[in-house]
């Protein structure tokens, strides 16, 4: 689910709004969109693609992230070059832009106009996957997800 | 005689944009299309060609929204040779367990074999050599059509504003409008990024809204939640395959990643580490999901050397996005999964089409995509991207053209654009505003659950049995019964019920149809019918709001040239 739009780089362009499929954003008169309705977003990762100021972070999580998740670790995240990163996957980062400015001495960050980055690693340290045991257990699928995310590792 | 250019496509006639937003917006078009994905738009593009008029609306965002904008572009795309075709349509059958249609599928991949060909001269640049396609195993002669998925919507979307179709995006649409002898002449919707309602008056209207997924977070697979076929139900069309509407795909562990090209050949382990044979996960994964029913599975991409993998990450963007941010490789580690259910996306009902003009035997209606069934072309086995975006092309261009003709006059009395909403009739019946204020949130929102709680475990909708299924019809058919207190928005709201509305009502098709498969083949999985019944090779019919019925469709499968083989339950 979405979880970072950074406001020092959003532009206030308001694509993101537009975009979303499920309707998340609300734009707001002269300042940056609002996550109005975070439970509705699906986790397609759209708007991480059309955000032109790689502001937008979405975590792969389908459901909420647990309390102090590093994956909704702003500051982090925007050092580790992981805002923006699907924009980069499908080559629509035309600039190297904040995401150079910020990491501009990580290889890997800042690729250039139409070069899908074939590289398998990305820039820096990703983020620690969640580190609880996986559960092991006959109840439903669904519940299981909910429970691997809310328990406390 | 002179050759004569098409006339670019008259633009729809803006009857009300009122600055007052308690006005709704109205236009009259000879197309209304209903839906933004590939299909939607394929279909406006061959409507515009043909000189109608043509309004989209899209419950999204035309070109972000739907499950092919955020999944991938790679089509079944077959030459049109004889050997070719046998081989691939030969390949489906098989897997369909025989359910299907090869007349139909012929003709799916002969308009998108052609229609993609022209992709280039409207501008289309590859995003450059991916390699999947030789991956995937296309013939030497197989054109392929690669790239991110979120540039092919881009770029439809950027051909039908340029076709001159009016956009309407974030409007979904509420319920079909029909004339006095019952003729589908438009539809009513909410804007609900503006506030304020619309209404079409159309010649002719076409479904394209997608399948239903019960709003699992598959991959941009949320929007889709059944309107389109309810709409459809609600002036008399009727369904197909429904109970082939349960394909779960494979998904990281917690998200909504179900790219399942790479999972399909991928090694598995169940919970205590010991390998999980299966037989062919585009037919079944019964082997899988039974299971992860006991415990986390793991999977590993053991299938691809080394010097692959650069290109097979370009190959999937999103896929490998999704285990970075992980910090998971698939290639060197096990790493757990889960399932988020498909429904009809990676399913194969919907409504059924008559014929490959695209109705759904209703006048003025037609179908195109994941809203309608795909039986004919894989029949019990999933579609996937290939097939679906291949039919999408077809059947978008099909019922495109088809609209527009019957928009614009040939075989009906006159020309029938001019009919203003409002002198229409309504046809929608549960998850629409009545009076009063309208229900509140909590009661959608159980309404939604308890759908979900009977559609969505894979301990119900996986493995299916006649108790299982008569327990779930008893929960729906309550809550249908219900509807008419418990789904009544108004406003903003009305979109939340009628989509609850939606999701119901799939649930119920779904749910029947699997009762009256008394078998297990493909996906549709039968605990107590484990074997497959060679006195089933048919498809089902279902239809009905309040009293549902299920039936056997007398058109029958058209496959060979190889006779059907005795079938003594394993599946093919």
């Amino acid at each position: 689910m979405i979880e970072i739009l950074d406001v020092d780089r959003c532009t206030e362009c308001d694509i993101c709004v537009r975009i979303c499929p499920t309707n998340v954003f609300d734009a707001v008169e002269g300042g940056v969109p609002v996550i109005a309705r975070h439970s509705d977003c699906q986790t397609c990762f759209q708007c991480e693609a059309y955000c032109p100021a790689d502001a937008i972070f979405v975590a792969p999580s389908r459901i909420p992230l647990r309390p102090g998740s590093p994956m909704a670790d702003g500051d982090a995240l925007r050092a580790a070059g992981q805002l923006g990163l699907y924009r980069d996957r499908v080559g629509w980062r035309t600039t190297p832009g904040a995401a150079a400015v910020t990491a501009a001495a990580e290889p890997g960050a800042g690729v250039a106009a139409d070069q899908p980055s074939a590289s398998p690693t990305v820039s820096s340290t990703p983020p620690t996957p969640p580190t609880a045991p996986l559960p092991s257990s006959s109840v439903d699928y669904h519940r299981l997800v909910e429970t691997l995310h809310r328990s406390t590792p | 005689m002179t050759t004569v250019r098409a006339p670019r496509a008259p633009r729809p006639v803006i009857l009300t944009d009122s600055a007052d937003l308690t006005d709704p917006l109205e236009l009259l078009t000879d197309v209304l299309v209903i839906g933004g994905g590939p299909a939607a738009t394929w279909s406006a593009i061959a409507a515009a060609e043909a000189g109608a008029s043509v309004v989209l609306v899209d419950k999204g965002h035309c070109g972000s929204s739907g499950v092919a904008a955020t999944s991938g572009v790679g089509h079944w795309l077959v030459a049109p040779e004889v050997a070719r075709r046998d081989e691939e349509i030969g390949r489906r059958e098989r897997a369909g367990a025989f359910l299907t249609d090869r007349t139909w599928t012929d003709a799916t991949l002969d308009v998108a074999w052609d229609r993609t060909a022209e992709l280039p001269g409207w501008g289309w640049e590859r995003r450059g050599v991916r390699g999947a396609n030789r991956l995937f195993g296309t013939g030497p002669a197989d054109r392929a059509f690669n790239g991110p998925a979120p540039d092919y919507l881009r770029f439809l979307r950027g051909k039908v504003k340029k076709s001159g179709v009016v956009v309407l995006d974030h409007s979904p649409a509420l319920e079909l409008l029909v004339d006095a002898a019952g003729v589908v002449s438009g539809a009513r919707g909410y804007q609900r990024q503006v506030g304020r309602a619309w209404a079409v008056g159309a010649g002719a209207v076409v479904l394209a809204t997608g399948g239903t997924t019960w709003k699992s977070h598959s991959l941009g697979g949320d929007v889709n939640t059944g309107d389109g076929h309810l709409m459809g139900a609600e002036v008399g069309a009727h369904l197909s395959s429904m109970e082939f509407s349960n394909f779960y795909g494979m998904v990281p562990f917690g998200t909504s990643m179900d790219k399942n090209g790479f999972f399909v050949h991928a090694s598995y382990w169940d919970h205590t580490g010991a390998p999980i044979e299966y037989a062919d996960l585009h037919v079944s994964r019964a082997e899988l999901l039974s299971a992860s029913t006991q415990g986390t599975i793991t999977a590993q991409f053991t299938q691809f050397t080394p010097d692959l993998w650069p290109q097979l990450r370009a190959a999937m963007p999103n896929f490998f996005m999704v285990t970075d941010k992980l910090g998971v490789n698939p290639f060197t580690e096990r790493f757990p999964i889960d399932w988020v259910n498909e429904g009809t996306v990676r399913g194969t009902g919907g409504l059924h089409v008559l014929d490959r003009s695209g109705t759904v035997g209703v006048p003025g209606l037609y179908a195109a995509g994941d809203v309608a069934a795909r039986d004919r072309i894989v029949g019990a086995a999933t579609g996937a991207g290939g097939p679906n975006l291949s039919w999408a092309i077809a059947s978008g261009t099909w019922s495109g053209t088809s609209a527009a003709r019957f928009a614009r006059g040939a075989g009906t009395a006159g020309h029938r654009h001019g009919l203003t909403p409002a002198a229409l009739t309504r046809t929608g019946t549960i998850g629409l505003h009545r009076a009063g204020p309208g229900t509140d949130e909590r009661a959608w929102r159980s309404v939604v659950a308890a759908t979900q709680a009977e559609l969505l475990p894979i301990t119900k909708s996986a493995f299916r049995s006649a108790a299982s299924l008569t327990s779930t019809l008893t929960v729906l058919d309550r809550a249908w019964a219900a509807a008419p207190e418990t789904l009544t928005g108004r406003g903003a709201t009305e979109i939340r019920t009628r989509e609850a509305a939606g999701m119901l009502a799939m649930g119920r098709w779904a749910s029947r149809a699997a009762l009256a498969r008394t078998e297990s083949r493909g996906m549709h999985t039968r605990t107590d019918h484990p074997d497959q019944d060679p006195h089933q090779t048919h498809r089902l019919l279902t239809g009905g709001l309040d009293e549902v019925w299920v039936a056997v469709d007398p058109e029958l499968p058209v496959t060979g040239p190889q006779p059907v083989p005795a079938l003594t339950g394993a599946t093919s």
